[in-house]
């Protein structure tokens, strides 16, 4: 174990602060660090109250869609009927490739989690919550079943309920709703919303689903205020906080790195992370897990690491998993794994998603042996667009993403292995 | 005349009641699925199909019930596998950072040489995975439950020799 880097001067250090210091994960060295005195606080605080703070602190999720934390707590029922329990969801099933961050918090701060969740529960008036962690994470689940126990020995619960749900390998099962039909024991199947989780969610009850790094700020929201958080933001007034990304691929200095919202993708990736091997150049950067549209060399230096940067780049800041590729990158193999990766995970129930994800992955493979057509790249776009919109859930859509901006952005690589120009691989 | 072994139930004793305590954390019994198929797993190594009857009868759902859930997940074994199983990222990330000259290292030191396949000895299954979520960390490899970080090649060997 241990953890690759010291923060950067750069850094804004508040979730990742005890990354790599062991006494922290004990519920003593947690209390020691101030842990737990933010609880207090919110349980002296009406539910209500609990919601308009985080709400005005502009926290949006950070498992991907960016949905504003607080607003999303408010669509729970507020007068509580006795026969329905609300239960809480926590999504730790990090599959994201690029991502590797709520990994860190569970084996670094496990007490940061059960803290914001025991929040959460109290602000939803929840009497369950279920943290599902992935079967993969064997470390972190155990890390995660210890701290649980010495707070639930120090009585830090009340009369709350937390359960770990292991997971035992599908990606879809971090979609809310696949993740809900894995905690009943079913396939995990993403369900049609309507109905949303708040009003029928696991169970048939009320529920609210948030992702691991959105519960571990709720604390420190609770200790400085909204006004604190909302001022931690360096572009937009809409992306506030800190957010953990997780750099990876042709890096020098892979790992978690914590920085406020707006901050430069460009400083993130050259100077905190090390920037790339020596002698080679960046090519492309996806920023928010392989789920959101690649960017070429110039988008990745002009990009500011925010919701609304990324988007006026064409992207997403998704999860914060930046994948890094340098010149020796062939993004045609890249995109085909991608897309692969797309077609084993897709849970099969939408045609255009069975279909789309599987025949994306063949044309691309049939290119990368030398055997494609011009045809293939429009082939390929045509297809991307039948799978975009059109699903029960938008992993879908997620294989269509680096397939489109990845054949708009290096046409040129997929048109030499077309045209003879690069030597046929099997992949 | 053939002899057909009797099929020894996995939930008795400490196991039955380590489902007994699951059972309390859920409101309806079919919820306690992933975590018996796990008590499974952990006790006999894979999931039979008397298995799944098994624990279609204790959970209130039919073994049909039981085995598209198993089939829906990648890390249920509906084999038996080697005593040790590894599973290597080959995702994007870890490829771009060189995975797939893991996966060989693996494969030709533990003598499985075929992916999937369980090498003659019975120690060994070598399978490849989607991304395990320790991208920073590549490759990253499960070796039973094991989580092992940054494995190159030069390091498998010394892997293999810890697990023999
Ligand atoms: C295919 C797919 C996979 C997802 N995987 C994850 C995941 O692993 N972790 C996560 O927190 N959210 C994941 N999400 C997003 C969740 O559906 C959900 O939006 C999120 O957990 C809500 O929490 P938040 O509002 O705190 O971000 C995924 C979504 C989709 C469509
Ligand atoms: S889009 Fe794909 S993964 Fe999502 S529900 Fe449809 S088939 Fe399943
Ligand atoms: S791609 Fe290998 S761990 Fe994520």
């Amino acid at each position: 174990m241990g953890f690759p880097h010291n923060p950067h001067a750069r850094e804004t250090v508040l979730l990742s602060q005890y990354f790599g210091d062991p006494e922290a994960r004990s519920y003593k060295g947690w209390v020691k660090r101030g842990g737990y005195e933010a609880l207090q606080q919110a349980l002296a605080m009406p539910p209500a109250a609990v919601t308009d703070v985080v709400k005005e602190s502009g926290l949006r999720g950070r498992g991907g869609a960016g949905f504003p934390t607080g607003l999303k707590w408010t669509f729970m029922p507020k007068e509580k009927d006795k026969k329905k329990p609300h239960y809480l969801c926590v999504n730790a099933d990090e599959s994201e490739p690029g991502t590797f961050k709520d990994r860190e918090i569970m084996r670094w701060t496990p007490h940061a989690l059960l803290e914001g969740t025991l929040i959460t529960m109290h602000a939803i008036q929840a009497d369950v919550a279920y943290i599902y962690i992935r079967g993969e994470f064997t470390e972190p689940f155990a890390v995660m079943e210890q701290a649980l126990a010495e707070a639930t020995a120090a009585k830090a619960l009340g009369t709350f309920k937390i359960y770990l749900h292991k997971g035992a390998g599908a990606y879809i099962c971090g979609e809310e709703t696949a993740l809900m039909s894995s905690i009943e024991g079913k396939r995990g199947n993403p369900r049609i919303k309507p109905p949303f989780p708040a009003a029928f969610g696991v169970f048939g009850m009320p529920t609210t689903i948030n992702n691991v790094e959105t519960l571990a700020v709720v604390p420190h929201i609770i200790t400085h205020g909204a006004a604190w958080h909302k001022a931690m933001s360096l572009s937009s007034p809409k992306s506030t906080g800190t957010k953990l990304f997780s750099v990876c691929g042709h890096i020098q200095k892979p790992g978690n790195y914590e920085v406020t919202m707006g901050f430069p993708l460009k400083d993130l990736v050259y100077e905190l992370a090390g920037g790339m091997r020596p002698g080679r150049t960046l090519k492309a950067c996806i920023p928010g897990g392989s789920s959101v549209p690649i960017l070429n060399r110039e988008e990745t230096e002009r990009c500011l690491l925010d919701y609304e940067g990324c988007v006026a780049e064409g992207t997403l800041l998704g999860s914060g998993g930046v994948i890094v590729f340098d010149d020796s990158a062939d993004m045609v193999y890249q995109i085909m794994r991608l897309a692969r990766f797309y077609a084993h995970e897709s849970c099969a129930q939408c045609t255009q998603c069975r279909e789309g994800t599987a025949w994306t992955t063949k044309i691309l493979e049939r290119v990368l042996a030398g055997q494609g057509k011009m045809q293939d790249l429009d082939l390929l776009l045509d297809l991307a667009e039948n799978m975009t919109g059109k699903t029960i859930c938008v992993l879908s859509d997620s294989c269509a993403a680096p397939v489109v901006s990845g054949i708009k952005k290096f046409r040129g690589e997929f048109e030499d292995y077309i045209a003879g120009r690069r030597r046929a691989m099997v992949a | 005349m053939s002899v057909v072994e009797e099929y020894q139930p996995v939930f008795t004793g400490k196991t039955l009641d380590r489902l007994r305590e699951i059972f309390t954390r859920y409101p309806t019994k079919a919820a306690a699925m992933l975590p018996a198929l796990w008590l499974v797993q952990e006790a006999r190594g894979w999931v039979s199909d008397r298995s799944m009857v098994e624990v279609g009868e204790l959970l209130g759902v039919t073994p049909a019930h039981v085995r598209g859930v198993v089939t829906f997940y990648t890390m249920f074994h509906q084999h038996p596998v080697g005593r040790n199983f590894v599973q290597v990222c080959t995702t994007s990330p870890c490829n771009l950072c060189g995975a797939e000259d893991v996966v060989q290292a693996f494969l030709e030191h533990t003598g499985a040489r075929e992916l999937g396949a369980t090498s003659p000895d019975g120690a060994w299954t070598v399978t490849e995975v989607e991304c395990l979520g320790a991208c920073g960390f590549a490759t990253p490899v499960l070796v039973n439950a094991d989580f092992v970080e940054s494995v190159t090649p030069e390091r498998v060997p010394e892997i293999v020799r810890k697990y023999k």
